[in-house]
């Protein structure tokens, strides 16, 4: 059943629309990719989602709709957002972020899930009273996914999760959230411009140009389609 | 020696008034990355309601400003929501500052409108009297005032550090965008900053003003802010034990200032604002404020 459903969502920045009437559906314990070049709209999407820009059209979410509502109002719907450029708490060391990702749950319970995480990434658990700013890229992006997970999240949007990262170390994160994905039934919307990656890993693909989805369909389809693969995965 | 030692004394008793100024500042600053000009003339008024609350009813000082810190506390949170966001919100912080400066002014008239233009007498809530140390006395004042901000210092500490608000406080100082994604309703912290600010300038005020029978008229934050701003910057704009540092350096060097460098008389206020621009020169982001260094 659909998890995240969008009608006809259009947006922008102020008078300039980047969405233009988009229809999506995550259902629960899929993972769904967009992808698309730099420009297309990918961050604006998962933007409107999170109520970080103001959008018009229908966003359900586990049949409520979250349209109009604020950013944490939608953090605390169950949506947790892993912005690019990772947006951790660069001042704070890995335990208070980590913390802080659980701010959303009413229950006191965090404890347990601070040692899980840590174990899941034992690079964090090392780090755990270092300033966060003070990591890698590679770790920074694994605490802002571990940060996510503290807050027990239904479905997590990631932006572009490869930025800026080595390609060994892309590989591994993508191997972790599909572990995420197939272990713990993690629902995921992941926008990225690695498409190889990202479609390896995904349900459903979209294909986002200028604003519009362009092609739409199962993973495996979209990288078998020519157009595609032309324009995205480079053969 | 003893006179040197009574000047580091009666330094020290400055500087803790500055000190809980630039701690208010730095507060506001930490959270909100903005500076509240306004910081000394919204404790004036409210060093005006815990006189009237005293004088005016049998009410003890102390509760005088304990009721008046709980009534800046509130206004602080309302300045927040009504005055200071609405101007915030996506424009330039240069609009911000400006309010806050409209806002220095406006405190200071309606002080003087509502309470009058005649110096008052402000009690003190401290016993009179001195200890003698040895061979130097010291004023039960300065002790009293010391252990204040002591105690002030140590709540603020225990609040940021040690519970939940304070790391939602300190998220949203440290990145707001990220805080509202983790459920963090920023609003109400930048308005609880706010708040807790207020709430310390009136406690600053009330004091400065029962200080050593100083009295309470429209000037009595105006050389306080100057100096707590220079605290503040000497510290570091982003740390409270900086501030406190800080505030206590430039109450001591101005009262040296005063006793030992006569061709200054006068014009003493040039040694400590010199000093810190010295510092800043050296060291831009004061003695104990960090730089801003991410790796991506």
């Amino acid at each position: 059943m659909a998890l995240l459903e969008l009608h006809d969502v259009s947006g922008g920045y102020g008078p300039v629309q980047v969405l233009h009437g988009l229809d999506l559906t995550v259902d629960e314990g899929e993972v769904a990719v967009v992808l698309g070049a730099n420009g297309a709209g990918k961050t604006t999407l998962l933007r409107a989602i999170s109520g970080i820009i103001s959008s018009k059209g229908e966003i359900t979410f586990d049949g409520k709709r979250l349209d109009g509502r604020r950013t944490e109002a939608v953090a605390r719907a169950g949506i947790a957002h892993v912005p690019q450029g990772r947006g951790t708490f660069t001042e704070l060391t890995v335990e208070e972020n980590l913390r802080l990702g659980a701010s959303v749950r009413r229950d006191g319970d965090v404890g347990a899930d601070m040692r899980h995480w840590l174990e899941v990434f034992p690079r964090l658990g090392e780090r755990r009273s270092q300033e966060a700013g003070s990591m890698s890229g590679g770790e920074q992006q694994m605490l802002a996914i571990a940060r996510a997970m503290m807050g027990r999240p239904r479905l997590v949007l990631l932006d572009e999760p490869s930025l800026g990262l080595a390609p060994l170390i892309t590989r591994d994160l993508f191997e972790r959230l599909g572990q995420l994905n197939r272990e713990d039934g993690l629902t995921m919307l992941v926008v990225e411009q690695n498409a190889n990656l990202a479609l390896d890993m995904g349900d459903r693909g979209y294909v986002l140009e200028t604003g519009r989805f362009v092609a739409t369909g199962p993973a495996a389809d979209l990288k078998n389609d020519d157009a595609v693969r032309k324009a995205y995965l480079g053969f | 020696m003893d006179l040197f030692l009574e000047q580091v004394l009666n330094g020290i008793g400055n500087g803790v008034v500055y000190a809980s100024v630039a701690l208010a500042l730095v507060l506001i600053f930490r959270t909100t990355g903005l500076l509240n000009f306004a910081q000394g003339e919204m404790a004036l008024f409210s060093t005006y309601v815990s006189w009237k609350l005293t004088t005016a009813t049998d009410l003890p000082v102390l509760a005088a400003i304990g009721l008046s810190m709980a009534i800046g506390f509130v206004a602080g949170a309302v300045i927040e929501r009504v005055l200071i966001r609405p101007v915030e919100e996506g424009r330039s912080p240069l609009n911000v500052v400006i309010v806050t400066l409209g806002m220095f002014l406006a405190f200071n008239s309606l002080a003087q409108l509502f309470f009058g233009t005649d110096p008052e007498v402000m009690p003190s809530p401290f016993p009179q009297g001195s200890v003698d140390v040895g061979s130097i006395r010291i004023n039960k004042e300065t002790i009293g005032l010391a252990a204040v901000l002591a105690v002030e210092c140590i709540l603020l500490y225990l609040l940021l550090q040690k519970t939940k608000i304070g790391l939602s406080i300190r998220a949203v100082a440290s990145n707001p965008d990220s805080s509202r994604l983790v459920g963090i309703n920023a609003g109400v912290m930048l308005m609880f900053g706010w708040a807790l600010a207020a709430a310390l300038g009136a406690l600053a005020g009330s004091l400065v003003a029962g200080y050593e029978n100083r009295g309470l008229d429209a000037s009595l934050m105006q050389a306080v802010l100057v100096f707590a701003l220079a605290a503040a910057a000497l510290g570091g704009f982003d740390s409270p034990l900086g501030a406190v540092v800080a505030g206590l350096f430039v109450g001591v060097a101005n009262a040296l200032t005063i006793q030992y460098v006569d061709v200054l008389d006068g014009i003493e206020l040039v040694l400590p604002l010199g000093l810190v621009l010295i510092v800043l020169l050296v060291r831009p982001t004061g003695l104990f404020g960090r730089r801003t260094v991410e790796r991506v």
